[in-house]
């Protein structure tokens, strides 16, 4: 099949429709306007759902709601919009409804400001909202993986039950590049949901609820909920490594920034230094074997994680690394985005303190 | 690889001369990526994009080192026009901006946009001027593939489709008389 070139928001939209997502539900907010504009268009061409709600908090409930009702549904907002939506979040994944979550960030805290930033990585990856509970966090670092990773985040929410967010930075929404759509898939073939409140039917009566009132109850339900996320830990977690098998420093990072590391690290290596990278897929799970298997080789010296914040996923990072190694961090934030030579001075610096440091 | 950044006001075009590029890198079957910047504006304010066509895998979609710059005005210009690797190219709307860029290593081809796109029948294409000098000098994308990316974007408004055509023509015969 041949590419089209598409933003990164409507390849989101693309990857959505086209394994089954027939709701859509949101309310506007830049960088991510063009989702809601290009479902209004799409959805009502297959035979779907379209509402701009009164605001985030109507969006996610419906999302809730249509999602119950077994339908493949999704929202999308930007990183203010994505905090209010929590509290729905939450009770989504007390009450096992699987469903995507598109978080386009942009540079936080407060309103912020419109343009990329990677400010929301513990919102998203500990729990924004209360109680002891997860998604699963898909971070695509192009726009063919907007495309590829929302159309799989329908897949994996239904297996597991459990919400998945698609994590991206403004630069992705925004970024146009070739993509190759995957085919429509056919909604027969999309498992039925035996659990779904999906109309009575004659069939046994279904609750879903997030009201577990007594404690006998509910300790249970939140120990199965935890089996879930050990079980996603074990079976989903995903990064890819650039030349960390002989790499004196490995860098890392996710989304866009990860590609310009990835330049960086070929600079680097232009000049000499032996660098490499690993760039998480899963933000959650958090891919730590890969991190694990750096630490392990006594070749490297140090990790360096680059992010569009003051340092979030670095502590991950440091949970992997274990101490074994030193790991630095180096982060802009206010909607700046380094630039390739920027992180190369970072790496060697990075690679000089854990030189003085030994 | 080639790294473009096309900038100027919002309302001027860059935005689409950008998408041209990038599309018809597509249909030559190259890696592309256009990312654009802009503010809140519909018209005015400042928008550029950043368009690399390249035979292999891009990784940073970034262009803080241009290897050639667009610039459709004067602020434009004199924001950008240091950043252009040395041994680059600049192409700067004469019409609107004087084309001083206050450094000998980079070659500014002074192109009187918005005059040509006049005589092209609409001052809208200056964008298309600005892109014909681009594909002449760089021989990035071939001529027909902005003709065929135009021709589509354009469809059943053939008026507009053949103003921009011979603004698009007229760009690249400035850069043959320098």
């Amino acid at each position: 099949m041949s590419k089209i070139l598409l933003h990164g928001t409507e390849a989101i939209c693309e990857g959505a429709i086209r394994n089954g997502c027939r709701a859509f539900f949101g309310y506007p907010i830049t960088p991510q306007n063009e989702v809601p504009e290009y479902m209004s268009v799409k959805m009502p061409e297959v035979g779907g759902v379209f509402v701009q709600a009164e605001s985030e908090v109507a969006a996610i409930n419906m999302v809730y709601g249509a999602a119950g009702a077994g339908t493949r549904a999704m929202t999308s907002s930007s990183s203010p919009g994505v905090s209010l939506k929590q509290e729905g979040i939450s009770y989504i994944a007390c009450a096992r409804i699987p469903c995507v979550i598109v978080n386009v960030m942009r540079a936080g805290p407060g309103l912020g400001g419109i343009q990329p930033a990677q400010g929301d990585y513990f919102q998203a990856t500990k729990g924004g909202g209360h109680g002891d509970y997860h998604l699963i966090v898909l971070a695509p670092s192009s726009v063919q993986e907007a495309c590829d990773f929302t159309y799989r985040a329908f897949d994996l929410a239904d297996q597991y039950r459990v919400p998945v967010m698609i994590l991206a930075d403004g630069m992705i929404g925004q970024l146009m590049e070739p993509v190759e759509l995957p085919p429509m898939r056919d909604l027969s073939e999309i498992p039925e949901k035996d659990w779904a409140t999906s109309g009575h039917y004659g069939k046994e009566r279904r609750v879903l609820n997030s009201l577990i009132i007594k404690p006998e109850e509910l300790e249970p339900h939140v120990n199965a909920l935890q089996e879930t996320y050990n079980e996603i830990y074990r079976n989903e977690r995903r990064a890819l490594s650039y030349r960390t098998e002989d790499a004196e420093i490995v860098l890392t990072a996710y989304g866009t920034p990860a590609r310009i590391v990835k330049s960086a690290v070929n600079e680097l290596r232009r000049r000499g230094v032996a660098a490499g990278c690993i760039r998480p897929i899963t933000l959650y799970p958090f891919p730590d074997d890969a991190f694990a298997a750096c630490a392990a080789r006594s070749c490297t010296k140090a990790f360096l994680s680059v992010e569009l914040s003051l340092g979030q996923m670095v502590e991950d990072v440091r949970l992997a690394v274990n101490g074994k190694k030193p790991v630095y961090f180096y982060g802009r934030t206010g909607g700046n985005v380094p630039d390739e030579e920027e992180i190369v001075r970072a790496a060697l610096d990075a690679l000089e303190r854990a030189e003085a440091d030994q | 690889m080639i790294r473009i950044l096309l900038a100027g006001q919002g309302g001027q075009g860059v935005l689409s001369a950008g998408r041209f590029l990038a599309e018809s890198g597509l249909h030559e079957g190259k890696e592309v990526s256009y990312l654009p910047a802009y503010g809140p504006e519909m018209r005015g304010g400042t928008a550029n994009c950043a368009v690399i066509i390249s035979e292999e895998e891009i990784a940073s979609p970034l262009c803080t080192v241009p290897d050639v710059l667009v610039a459709l005005n004067s602020p434009s210009f004199h924001k950008f026009a240091s950043r252009v690797k040395s041994g680059g190219i600049i192409i700067v709307n004469g019409s609107i901006s004087d084309s001083y860029a206050g450094r000998d290593d980079v070659s500014v081809y002074d192109i009187p946009a918005n005059d040509l796109a006049i005589e092209a029948g609409d001052v809208r294409a200056a964008n298309m001027v600005v892109l014909g000098a681009l594909v002449a000098l760089t021989h990035m994308v071939e001529e027909h593939s902005i003709i065929n990316c135009l021709r589509e974007k354009f469809v059943g408004k053939q008026n507009v489709f053949a103003s921009n055509e011979r603004a698009f023509r007229l760009g690249i015969a400035a850069v043959a008389q320098k």
